[in-house]
């Protein structure tokens, strides 16, 4: 399907399923479309070419309240002049339910999101996680064979949005329904979902597992989206049984695992993870691994307990590198201007055609 | 300080408002029984209630007033829907400006041009002969339907400014919300759209009644002899008859009245004053 605005194509080209039962995330950066595939999915906008079918019904030209499809909004829009329970009944209601069978109903929905009794509260007196929680129910209790969720955990604060996260997939998986989660937090997505698609500029760029994403990037944009990445551009001067051998501009030469068809002489960007990186303070370390190694002068400590990290420029090209801290304590006393070594393994790396998109890649 | 800023407004309040309000109050609560002598009485109150023009009018008055009130509100709403949801930018300022443009003229002048398009020789008739719907000018003045296009001519921005900046504040998703759960137009508008707006709804009729109710000039000029409004009677006995004690009078049972009718109405729509107020 696709949708244009004038010459802009907010949906460019896509062609997607999502299996019944699902947890499929659409990951991308703010204005790359996925808003618009969301809404064109939900009825609001209509798609421009193509068709969108829901449980095997085409859905061209069915309105948003005759689609067998719920959305979560950003801010929830939960209704402020109705009650928790009257928030929940509402769409068992325009159905012409009977009073009765939604009243039993809206409790049992409540009870299955842990609020039970909460009916005649007002929409103010809940906690962000529990509107969360009757936004959720509102969509399920009309049983929609799709939920449409508008990254709903974007306006919690940290720790809420960690403990949300969990929370929303363990809903998910009770209540067995598809979900479509449109995101840019990528922990977000990669927590959640049993699939992700990475959109940029109206496409996708790849669709797969998470753990496909973060170990198999198929392009160099979801390789730099997806987890951290130290990015180089480059060109390869050697290939050789997959692995390229990149020079950088600066002069760094280091190896990496060729995604796609590249030749000697190709400009290519490869990515090393931080966590990829060895650190060591003896060279001979990496040696005896078998790992390429490099020497760096330590030029910051980025602590963040878990998730530290160091910043090291690499003596010959001075290429600014991020490589994660292990937990171990052995770098503890790391001082910034030391001068250390670090290496990966080049399976680990990878190496792209400079300019990859997803035209080339068929998708997994 | 504060009482400093506040003495203009509490100046105006004292000299224009409570003081000539006491002198009225006074003056209807008394009889003359011969010239220059006066003693306490309610004979002015049940003349009022003895002579059946005078509560007729004043119950005609009362429901023309509701009745404009319902029209402004019904033909204002969907302009201010235009005008806070649909229109975006540079159009929503300009349509802003075309509902206070009859502003700029004063009402005496606007109603003018009323009189000027309805009378038997006027232009609207003429045209009507022109087309063949008539065989002769009909006038067009001097009806009840004529003076409620006035009113609601007259009140039409006071309805428009505080819906506008109710519908405004509605979160469009709260719409599509509702929409997605299965709602229509029409159980949207009731349910999430006339709630939301309610205040700015009320604070609209209570402001367009009271003008309604009070006003004199639209009602006497497109309205003649037959308009038999309250404020008329006000007038007469004030000047005309010079019946200062029962004009008094009048003029207070019209303040109860649209007292009444006010607090009904927010107790009808379950509104609170100070919230309604605060819209305005």
């Amino acid at each position: 399907m696709a949708k244009h605005y004038g010459a802009f194509r907010a949906v460019d080209d896509l062609s997607f399923s999502v299996a019944r039962g699902s947890f499929f995330s659409i990951l991308g950066p703010s204005g790359c479309g996925k808003t618009t595939l969301l809404r064109m999915i939900a009825g609001f906008l209509e798609a421009d070419s193509g068709e969108i079918h829901i449980g095997g019904k085409a859905t061209r030209g069915v309105p948003p309240n005759k689609r067998p499809v719920n959305m979560v909004f950003q801010h929830l829009a939960l209704f402020p002049m109705m009650s928790v329970g009257e928030n929940v009944g509402y769409g068992l209601a325009r159905r012409g339910v009977a009073k009765d069978e939604i009243k039993r109903r809206v409790g049992d929905m409540l009870e299955r999101v842990s609020l039970p009794g909460a009916q005649a509260k007002r929409v103010d007196q809940l906690s962000g996680g529990q509107k969360q929680r009757v936004a959720i129910a509102r969509s399920l209790v009309l049983e929609p064979t799709l939920l449409l969720l508008d990254e709903p955990l974007g306006a919690l604060d940290l720790k809420l949005r960690e403990h949300m996260k969990i929370e929303l997939k363990q809903l998910q998986a009770a209540f067995g329904t598809t979900f479509v989660y449109i995101t840019h937090d990528q922990s977000e997505a990669l927590v959640l979902s049993d699939h992700v698609a990475v959109m940029n500029h109206g496409r996708f760029e790849q669709v797969g597992t998470p753990q496909q994403l973060y170990y198999e990037p198929q392009t160099p944009f979801v390789a730099g989206f997806v987890g951290a990445n130290n990015r180089m551009a480059g060109r390869a001067t050697e290939v050789k049984g997959g692995i390229v051998t990149v020079t950088s501009a600066q002069g760094l030469v280091m190896p990496a695992r060729a995604i796609g068809k590249i030749a000697a002489g190709d400009a290519v960007e490869a990515f090393v993870r931080p966590e990829v990186a060895r650190l060591a303070r003896q060279a001979a370390t990496l040696t005896d691994a078998g790992l390429p190694h490099f020497t760096a002068r330590v030029d910051s400590l980025l602590f963040d307990g878990a998730n530290s990290a160091v910043l090291l420029h690499e003596a010959q090209s001075n290429t600014e590198f991020r490589i994660a801290l292990p937990q171990t304590g052995e770098f503890a006393d790391l001082t910034v201007g030391e001068t250390v070594s670090f290496g990966f393994d080049p399976q680990r790396a990878v190496c792209f055609a400079a300019g990859t998109t997803a035209d080339e890649h068929v998708f997994s | 300080m504060l009482m400093l800023l506040l003495a203009p407004a509490l100046l105006w309040l004292l000299g224009l408002i409570v003081l000539p309000h006491v002198e009225l109050g006074i003056l209807s609560l008394r009889a003359r029984v011969a010239p220059r002598v006066y003693e306490p009485s309610l004979a002015q109150f049940r003349t009022f209630f003895e002579e059946p023009l005078y509560w007729h009018t004043f119950m005609r008055t009362a429901l023309m007033s509701i009745v404009a009130t319902a029209i402004t509100l019904l033909m204002a709403f969907p302009i201010a829907w235009t005008i806070a949801k649909l229109i975006k930018g540079k159009s929503k300022s300009m349509l802003l400006v075309m509902c206070l443009i009859p502003f700029w003229v004063s009402e005496t002048v606007r109603t003018l041009g009323w009189m000027i398009l309805l009378r038997e020789s006027g232009v609207l008739p003429a045209l009507l002969v022109w087309l063949g719907v008539t065989p002769a000018p009909v006038e067009m003045l001097y009806h009840d339907a004529t003076i409620l296009v006035g009113l609601v001519y007259t009140s039409m921005l006071f309805m428009v400014i505080p819906l506008i900046s109710a519908l405004e504040s509605l979160d469009d998703s709260l719409i599509e919300a509702a929409y997605d759960l299965g709602g229509n137009g029409w159980s949207i508008l009731r349910q999430i759209i006339i709630p939301h707006a309610a205040p700015g709804i009320v604070a609209g009729c209570i402001v367009v009644f009271m003008l309604t109710l009070g006003n004199y000039l639209t009602p006497t000029l497109l309205g003649g002899k037959n308009s038999q409004w309250f404020t008329e009677q006000i007038y007469t006995q004030f000047i005309t008859r010079f019946n200062w004690e029962q004009g008094a009078a009048f003029g207070f049972l019209l303040l109860g009245l649209s007292t009444a009718i006010v607090w009904v109405g927010l107790k009808l729509s379950g509104q609170k004053f100070g919230e309604v107020m605060q819209k305005t």
